[in-house]
């Protein structure tokens, strides 16, 4: 199987990168923008150097992980059990589906100061804004994914007088992996977003609040190396989700290709 | 053990129209047929009259409105194991090797592991695709995934096959080579078959007889004996002059090319 990533892409894709970098560094200097707007990629790498010292960065690094993993897997498990709720039984959706759509319009990252009232300035409000975050599209890709199976499959199953729980295991779970694990990715990178948003509206811990606490003293160096940590936690707990999804998915066809 | 393998008595089914109305369609009315053991019997009819409904009833997947369905003379009252359908779509799990998905019935009637694989082995030969056991589904043609339901379809060792245009959407060859492989399995094993088609030339080429369908609601309006030597060999009976009369006779009872095609 012949991959995707030729030579020439990958110097591409790098060569995109160098520009962005480069742009970043001497960009805001040549058009005129105050440092302390924009600062060249230089002070924001020392400002990043500065917060592992000064600012103990490594602690709210853990800090903002562990609530990332727990607001993403609680969410994923409350997601995947409400997906095949939904998906199995008619009547469930059709009682329950006003209230869950209610829940994913109204907007979680404003019960965040409510979840702060509630919860104290621990990390439990920000782990909740992350499970309610991440429960919705992983509970959507679910559900779908068991109402598309094709009838006959389940009636092959049953020919065989398979049991519901074997027509379960058997075929509606390995049947909704791939959707799953769609919403688990978009999961992932969600659960990212509402930890840092529950970290902004309280207590004295994780990269959120490290962002929260440099801006309000205009240190933007130290600002931009913490949304950069962000990101970089976004991305491994992205990277994560794909390297379980290549495991169990290994049959899929052309998944040779497939980088992202 | 009588030798009648799969009868049906007088069966009806009726059912709602599920688009607006609500009103009852009678799908097949007052059906009665009979496969004896070791036969191969075709079902023709236009499209809609109720074909797929007798297999669906056949296998207790669905339930008469009137009626009775006897296999091995006992009444369908709910699924039968000893039934096993293939239809047009292989209905091979993508997330299961070749070898798993013709275990796959054999797993769900709780065979142990050293008996899966005996009958698995028995069967992957039998229909030829030996070499292709541990591929998955996405890594074989069309004609390959068949042979492969076919396989799954014989490994639980049924008494009775019900094929529902198996061969359908394979393209013309090799829908010849898997008349003849599944005509000398179904000769060498002895099974008994109830075969659904359009093709009247595969009806004729592969059957003992062939039973031919009204519009819906369906009945059963003629049977003809297939007098042509040499079942398990379809190939052969293509060749034979014999062919051509029954094809015009099938013909001119479904009334192809009689009328205007109906719009869709």
């Amino acid at each position: 199987m012949t991959s995707a990533f030729t030579p020439s892409r990958i110097a591409a894709s790098l060569g995109i990168l160098v520009v962005f970098l480069a742009g970043w560094e001497w960009g805001p200097g040549a058009l005129g923008i105050k440092t302390y707007l924009i600062p060249p990629l230089s002070s924001v790498a020392a400002g990043l150097m500065d917060l592992f010292r000064a600012d103990n960065l490594w602690f709210h690094i853990w800090v903002t992980t562990l609530e990332v993993v727990a607001g993403f897997v609680m969410g994923s498990l409350l997601g995947v059990i409400g997906g095949y709720a939904l998906g199995l039984s008619v009547t469930m959706e059709v009682v329950l589906s006003p209230y869950i759509l209610a829940l994913q319009i109204a907007p979680k990252v404003a019960f965040a100061p409510l979840f702060v009232l509630w919860f104290g300035f621990g990390l439990e409000p920000r782990i909740l804004i992350a499970v309610l975050i991440v429960f919705f599209p992983v509970l959507i890709n679910v559900m779908t994914a068991v109402r598309n199976i094709d009838p006959d499959l389940i009636n092959l199953a049953r020919s065989f007088k398979a049991s519901r729980m074997q027509v379960f295991w058997k075929i509606q779970a390995p049947a909704s992996m791939p959707p799953l694990f769609a919403g688990l990715r978009i999961g992932a990178t969600l659960a990212v977003i509402g930890v840092a948003v529950g970290e902004f509206a309280g207590g004295n811990s994780g990269v959120g609040y490290l962002i929260v606490l440099t801006a309000g003293a205009a240190e933007t160096p130290k600002v931009f190396a913490a949304i950069f940590v962000l990101t970089v936690i976004g991305m491994l707990a992205y990277w994560l989700v794909i390297l379980a999804e290549n495991r169990v998915l290994h049959y899929m066809p052309s998944r040779e290709h497939k980088g992202f | 053990m009588t030798d009648t393998r799969l009868e049906f008595r007088n069966v009806t089914k009726k059912f709602q129209d599920r688009l607006g109305s609500g009103r009852t369609i009678v799908a097949v009315e007052g059906v009665t047929l009979s496969v004896q053991d070791g036969e191969v019997v075709s079902l023709i009819g236009p499209s809609g009259c109720g074909k797929s409904t007798l297999l669906n009833m056949a296998s207790g997947l669905s339930e008469t409105s009137g009626g009775k369905v006897f296999v091995d003379d006992d009444e369908v009252v709910s699924v039968n194991e000893h039934v096993s359908f293939m239809l047009q779509k292989d209905l091979l799990l993508a997330w299961r090797t070749i070898r798993e998905n013709v275990e796959f019935g054999l797993e769900i009637h709780g065979l142990p592991r050293d008996e899966r694989r005996r009958r698995s082995d028995d069967w992957l030969a039998r229909c030829k695709i030996a070499d292709f056991a541990d591929h998955y589904p996405h890594q074989l043609s069309g004609g390959m995934r068949q042979r492969a339901a076919l396989a799954r379809t014989l490994a639980t060792d049924p008494h009775v096959l019900l094929l529902d245009e198996p061969f359908s959407a394979l393209d013309a060859q090799t829908k010849m080579i898997l008349q003849q492989d599944l005509a000398r399995t179904l000769s060498e094993a002895g099974k008994t078959a109830l075969f659904i088609t359009h093709d009247l030339v595969e009806a004729v080429a592969l059957s003992d007889r062939v039973l031919v369908m009204s519009q819906r609601p369906g009945k059963i309006i003629e049977e003809i004996i297939v007098d042509i030597p040499g079942r398990a060999d379809p190939m052969e009976r293509r060749k034979d002059p014999k062919i051509g009369p029954y094809v015009g006779q099938l013909m001119s009872l479904l009334h192809v090319g009689e009328a205007e095609l109906e719009p869709v």
